[in-house]
């Protein structure tokens, strides 16, 4: 059946394997690394889109909060800012939970999105599916509101069964409002 | 081609991976929490069985006895890694969804497993037909597995939801009711499908 094995052959089909493997690979990367971007590219604008109200131009930037970088998102509408969408990472229950918060200069969250998660399917995945705990962040105002879970004594709704879920998706929104704080601009405390 | 046709529906049944052979049993319990998540999985796997059969049926006459795994786990990577760049490129939603499970089809046993069981010792065309019947049978058993899963624990079926919004049996999205799931269906698969 197969091959007497030798130094020489060996050495020879295991490298031509390599070799011809790694060429198919780098043509499908170069081929597929325009659509790969175009396709997150396009995630991000619908993200921003759907956070912020209506924009004429996004500038990117980034902020430092406590040593961690965040990157922004600044809307203009007019020449005026309307808005920020920060990208926020924080560790959810079954690992990075990326959100894109969107933050009106008065410092009230007027939308938020999720741009990628690991939390369980059926539980803590509802964060991007469930209705009820999604509309909670519209228009929420962390100037009357508390930004925790109502078990820690705050004023989120959190997913049944998925309070890890809920906790992270609260400190990332929270993470967000002061990271636009720190942007400068009339945020009330 | 009876021959072949044969190959097929063993893959199906006789073979089935899942519920006869036991086999890829971490994607089976990992990724089959809805019904379309089983499906794409299936279908992934199905696509890199295929190709990798058929590869390595022409390339096993002249690999040397004592490389071979590895230069199958590089023909099989390699096609992995080309269904995610794929994936991400054409088909991003999904990629999100499975993103996280595509790279463990390397070392999914079914794929190796064919490839020395059946592709190393026949032509490429019957490997192409082994690797559709094992591959639909891999599809078939996740996807059913996984509809079980999505009406017991979310209480829809392929996305659509039945009972409005409220809680399904929460067990049965996780792992535990994986295994039940899993365990009841083979039962059923062996009690009235598997005939010698």
């Amino acid at each position: 059946m197969a091959a007497q094995s030798n130094l020489k052959n060996m050495v020879m089909v295991l490298g031509l394997t390599c070799l011809l493997c790694s060429a198919v690979l780098g043509g499908a990367y170069a081929l597929t690394k325009d659509p790969i971007d175009a396709a997150s590219k396009a995630k991000m604008d619908k993200a921003i889109g759907a956070v912020l109200p209506a924009f004429d131009e996004t500038a990117p930037e980034a902020v430092e909060v406590d040593g961690k970088t965040y990157n922004y998102y600044k809307a203009l509408k007019g020449g005026e800012t309307v808005g920020y969408a920060v990208e926020s990472t924080v560790v959810g229950f079954g690992g990075p939970l990326s959100l894109m918060v969107g933050v009106t200069p008065d410092g009230v969250v007027y939308n938020t999105s999720v741009l990628s998660h690991s939390e369980t399917p059926g539980l803590g995945a509802k964060c991007n599916t469930d209705a009820r705990f999604m509309a909670q962040w519209e228009g929420f105002n962390p100037a009357e509101k508390i930004l925790t879970v109502k078990k820690d004594g705050g004023d989120v709704d959190a997913i049944t069964a998925s309070t890890i879920t809920s906790r992270a998706y609260a400190l990332a929104v929270k993470n967000a409002v002061d990271a636009v704080k720190s942007i400068g601009g009339p945020v009330h405390e | 081609m009876s021959k072949n046709f044969r190959l097929i529906t063993d893959g199906l049944v006789k073979n089935n991976p899942t519920f006869v052979l036991l086999l890829g049993m971490c994607p089976t319990l990992a990724t089959t929490t809805s019904a379309v998540n089983g499906l794409s999985m299936g279908l992934a796997t199905l696509f890199v069985l295929v190709l990798s059969n058929v590869v390595i049926s022409l390339i096993a006459p002249v690999v040397p006895d004592k490389v071979h795994i590895p230069v199958y786990i590089v023909v099989i990577a390699t096609f992995v890694t080309l269904l995610q760049l794929l994936m991400q490129a054409f088909t991003p939603g999904m990629y999100e969804t499975l993103g996280l499970f595509i790279p463990l089809i390397v070392v999914n046993c079914i794929v190796l497993g064919r490839a020395e069981a059946f592709a190393s010792k026949n032509g490429a065309l019957a490997s192409a037909c082994d690797g559709l019947g094992v591959g639909l049978g891999f599809t078939l058993a996740l996807t059913v597995l996984g509809l079980v899963r999505e009406i017991l624990g979310s209480g829809s079926a392929f996305g659509w939801n039945f009972i409005g919004g409220r809680d399904g049996m929460l067990a049965f999205v996780m792992a535990p009711g994986a295994f039940i799931c899993l365990g009841y269906l083979m039962v059923l698969f062996n009690k009235f499908l598997k005939k010698d």
